[in-house]
């Protein structure tokens, strides 16, 4: 049986959720269908970061819309999403990469970005007190903070079905096709039936935009992130570093979450990753040097999420540039969690009237496409 | 003692010193294939002949007959040219056959042709109102002091649950001088009928006699409740009492000692972190591994044998060890498999240890009440999760163990859910109205056990690595 | 809870318990050299800060985590005790970079 909807969302990641949750704020009935359940992969499992530090420029301004909703997400999804916003400091280790942050903030200022801030070795040490005396300094972003990012995506998803979405899970999206002037696709032994197809399928979106002639560069990443157990209460913001692989955080509970892109090899079809150790000790390395008090505490667990990486790293988000009615939200290439908020609200006004405010123009499919008109 | 293992890769890799590891590595280094037996313990044994090496019980009838069956196994490993290496902790595995393992303090890894997972059983959680308060523990660590440290319960000390380790228990405690004040079994009076249609074969099993002539010597210095049908421990930072029902009788009893036990099931972390395949188990009520007959699982190269691969015994557990290290030293040294006795000889002396399995795991088999708890029961002893917490979650969308750890930290502890997974995947099946098996288990990760940043920052670098160092 | 065997003719081996000498044997884990040690060795959890003793014996869950030789969060279920080991009960979350 076909069943019509106002939109067929495939993928049930926080941008997928995000988009099915805006769509209904605006009056419409998504459907969205996730072959796993929602928040399964790299939405479930990321490192939780609400950040809009050291982005690229390209997604500077979505980044800050999405900031906007993250300081309201209690009011929007009825749940707190553990968000916390103790800032997110980028750490230069020596003078040479100072010199790089004070660069980049001077860059950010002339094009009137305001939310990245040179700070001295002395400021550093007062967010960050457990830093190595070495560094020189670094960038804050305040408003910056984390949330949990499986808790997230599930109430997000949540409030999405209390508006009115309906939520398909555990069966894939298959045979999608335009047909009568709707997007069709087949959900087992049903079909949905929608004027809008997004496509926000992670992982799996290049494969459907390649489907639908649209390929793009994107291959399949699984960065690594690890935890600790719990520990006395040490630090409050999320720190990066400038120069090497490293993010770093601790929970309110105590734990200490240890990512920054070391990859893991992916297993797409088995939903599977394999870890690789060695990097991960790479990662063990760069923090203890530099917070020395981490060396005792213990790893409980390791693990990758699997995601779309794109060839300039930056997400394909807007309308096709080849079908009417068909729209790209993927490939966020290991930064999307802080932009789904915000995506699904720009993606709805795309939908919903042709436009939105917010400057996306860099982040289209056609960049792939210079040849295509 | 040694840091690392002498090889950087061996034909065959056994994890786990119990009957089915020694047993497995005797075989594969018997038939000339480089083996490697990594265990954790500080000596071998496993559970079943823990500190058979070196138990300080020096009469031999206090830990009877099938204790000290161990040693001869022991003595194969240890003439057999297998490398072993004890307190080490297999911490990782993967589809490549790369173990990660911790070792006084540092971590090596080993490459494998072929893995052996022999990590045995642990004891089904038990989650009653109390289980966590100090003074309550598993009849299993009772036995382990026992064995390894001769120390026996002397204060007020109640014994609840059954099975038969529980009876083995009592009775090498009594023997030993120490004090048990009352056993309260909880074994289901249904559970008699229904294993009534396997009694047969069960009789003419090894168990039969022996576990008997237990239940008589335990029942005549000691008090026993039969037919219990709850069970609960109080105390204010410690146990103090147990309250039980029984024929609709309650009754409250000083302790302060509980011993529980309701039977062992597959220890399945390292297997499943491994990404092996398992179903549940609907007879014994756990997850068990998908296994072919030689052991082999889901993943190429890595097979599981012993209780590991579903609860059959140590005399099973022996013979699945040499099944599985018979099928590996067919793959990798087929003239050398020609030596060894025919498969077809450990399949029927299999088939003989199987036997009265179905009576055991039937008559048994844990009463609902002391599976799924309620109310305030902890679950999640690591994060002190309670079955309502967990109820909670199901109500406002929590669909399976993954996805609760989005509402509930569940799993998250150290443990990594080997306390609170079955109660997790059983609560939530019923809740759902839904199977075990529909409803699933953690996603379990490795570390399967914890190590330190320290120990990991350690590791040996990447080749990646490497070679930037000789290209530079 | 816990007495020993009078068939126990192992070695004795002299462990530090918070800072008080406590005899154990050779052979002895340090859960089990603790609970026959007859004294307080209750931790408190991370969680809550609820008291817990060793539960399974067999490290498997973790409620026998102590400070060893200064290192947290160790089974002490599966490490066999040493002359002169210094032992510290845990009381909460395990301080890091002592």
């Amino acid at each position: 049986m076909t069943k019509l909807a106002d939109a067929i969302i495939i993928g049930g990641g926080i941008h997928g959720c995000s988009t099915a949750l805006h769509l209904c704020l605006a009056g419409m009935k998504p459907v969205l269908i996730e072959k796993d359940y929602a928040g399964r992969h790299a939405s479930g499992v990321n490192a939780g970061g609400v950040r809009q530090l050291a982005r690229h420029v390209a997604e500077i301004p979505l980044s800050i819309r999405s900031m906007g909703i993250w300081e309201r997400i209690e009011a929007l999804v009825d749940d707190s999403c553990g968000f916390e916003s103790h800032g997110q400091v980028l750490v230069a280790e020596n003078a040479a990469e100072f010199d790089a942050c004070r660069a980049r903030v001077a860059e950010l200022n002339a094009l009137g970005f305001t939310h990245e801030e040179l700070i001295d070795g002395p400021e550093l040490r007062r967010l960050v007190p457990a830093v190595a005396e070495t560094c020189p300094g670094g960038v804050v972003s305040r408003r910056d903070g984390a949330a949990e990012p499986a808790r997230t995506t599930t109430a997000i998803r949540r409030k999405a079905e209390a508006l009115g979405a309906t939520v398909v899970e555990g069966v894939a999206a298959t045979n999608i096709r335009k047909q009568d002037g709707l997007w069709q696709v087949d959900v087992g032994a049903d079909s949905y039936a929608a004027p809008v197809l997004v496509n926000a399928a992670g992982a799996w979106a290049g494969r459907i935009a390649a489907d639908l002639g649209e390929p793009v560069p994107v291959e399949t990443v699984a960065p690594m992130l690890m935890i600790t157990s719990r520990v006395p209460h040490f630090i409050d913001p999320v720190v990066i570093l400038r120069g090497r692989k490293l993010s770093f955080k601790q929970f309110a509970n105590g734990t200490v979450l240890i990512g920054g892109g070391h990859l893991a090899t992916p297993d797409q079809d088995r939903n599977e990753t394999v870890l690789d150790w060695r990097s991960l000790a790479i990662s063990a390395r760069t923090v203890f040097e530099l917070f020395p008090v981490m060396r005792s505490a213990t790893i409980v667990r390791a693990w990758a999420g699997i995601e779309a990486r794109t060839k300039d790293e930056l997400p394909v988000f807007g309308p096709s540039a080849r079908h009417a009615g068909l729209y790209h939200q993927f490939g966020f290439s290991l930064h999307g969690f802080q932009l789904g908020p915000g995506a699904g609200a720009v993606m709805t006004e795309l939908i919903a009237s042709g436009g939105t405010q917010t400057r996306i123009g860099d982040l289209g499919i056609e960049r792939f496409h210079s040849s295509t008109p | 003692m040694n840091t690392t293992a002498r090889r950087e890769s061996y034909d065959v890799v056994v994890i786990g010193a119990g009957p089915a590891g020694l047993a497995a590595a005797t075989t594969a280094a018997e038939a000339g294939l480089s083996t490697l037996l990594l265990d954790e313990n500080a000596g071998p044994g496993g559970q079943v002949w823990r500190a058979i090496a070196s138990t300080p019980v020096t009469e031999r009838d206090h830990l009877g007959a099938d204790y000290w069956a161990g040693a001869k196994l022991v003595e194969a490993v240890r003439s057999s040219g297998a490398e072993i290496i004890h307190r080490a902790t297999v911490w990782s595995l993967d589809r490549n056959l790369e173990i990660g393992v911790s070792l006084g303090g540092a971590s090596f890894f080993v490459k494998a042709r072929r893995v052996i997972l022999a990590t045995g059983a642990l004891e089904r959680p038990f989650p009653i109102p109390g289980w966590t308060l100090p003074g309550v523990m598993t009849a299993g660590a009772a036995q382990t002091m026992l064995k390894s440290s001769g120390l026996v319960p002397d204060g007020s000390t109640v014994i609840a649950g059954q099975g038969p380790l529980l009876w083995l228990l009592a009775a090498q405690i009594l023997r030993l001088g120490g004090r048990i004040d009352r056993i309260l079994d909880t074994t289901e009076r249904r559970n008699y009928f229904a294993a009534l249609p396997h009694a047969f074969a069960f009789m003419t099993s090894p168990y039969f006699a022996k576990g008997f002539a237990l239940m008589r010597q335990v029942r005549a210095k000691v008090p026993v409740v039969s037919g219990v049908t709850e069970l609960a421990a109080a105390g204010d930072g410690e146990l103090a009492t147990v309250t039980y029902l029984s024929g609709g009788r309650r009754e409250t009893v000083p302790a302060e000692l509980l011993l529980l036990h309701q039977g062992v099931v597959p220890n399945v972390n390292l297997a499943m972190a491994t990404g092996i395949e398992h179903r549940w188990d609907d007879l014994q009520l756990c997850w068990s591994p998908v296994l072919d007959r030689d052991g082999n699982t889901s993943v190429e190269g890595i097979a599981i044998a012993g209780d590991g691969a579903g609860i059959g015994g140590a005399e099973a557990a022996i013979v699945r060890g040499r099944i599985a290290a018979r099928a590996a030293v067919e793959a990798l040294a087929p003239t050398a498999a020609a030596r060894l006795a025919p498969m077809a000889t450990f399949r029927g002396a299999l088939v003989k240890a199987e036997r009265g399995r179905i009576f055991l795991d039937t008559l048994f088999r844990p009463a609902p009440q002391f599976r799924i708890p309620s109310g305030d029961t902890i679950v999640c002893r690591c994060e002190e999760v309670s079955a309502k917490d967990i109820l909670d979650a199901v109500a406002i969308g929590a669909t399976g163990p993954n996805q609760l750890k989005a509402y509930r930290r569940t799993g998250m502890g150290p443990c990594q859910g080997r306390l609170c997974g079955l109660t997790v995947t059983e609560l939530m099946a019923q809740a759902r109205g839904k199977t075990p098996q529909e409803i699933g288990y953690y996603r379990l990760r490795a570390p399967v056990k914890p190590i330190t940043l320290a120990e990991l920052a350690a590791v040996p670098k990447t080749d990646a690595d490497v070679n930037a160092v000789v290209r530079g | 809870m816990f007495k020993r065997s009078d068939q126990d003719s192992r070695r004795s081996v002299h462990i530090v318990v918070d800072g008080a000498a406590v005899a154990a044997r050779e052979g002895d884990t340090v859960s089990a050299a603790l609970l026959a040690s007859g004294r307080d060795v209750r931790r408190a959890t991370a969680v809550s800060g609820a008291p817990r003793l060793p539960y399974c014996m067999m490290g498997v869950c973790f409620d026998c985590l102590v400070t060893i030789d200064g290192v947290g969060n160790r089974q002490g279920c599966l490490v066999p005790v040493a002359e002169g080991m210094q032992i510290e009960i845990q009381k909460g979350k395990r301080e890091i970079g002592r």
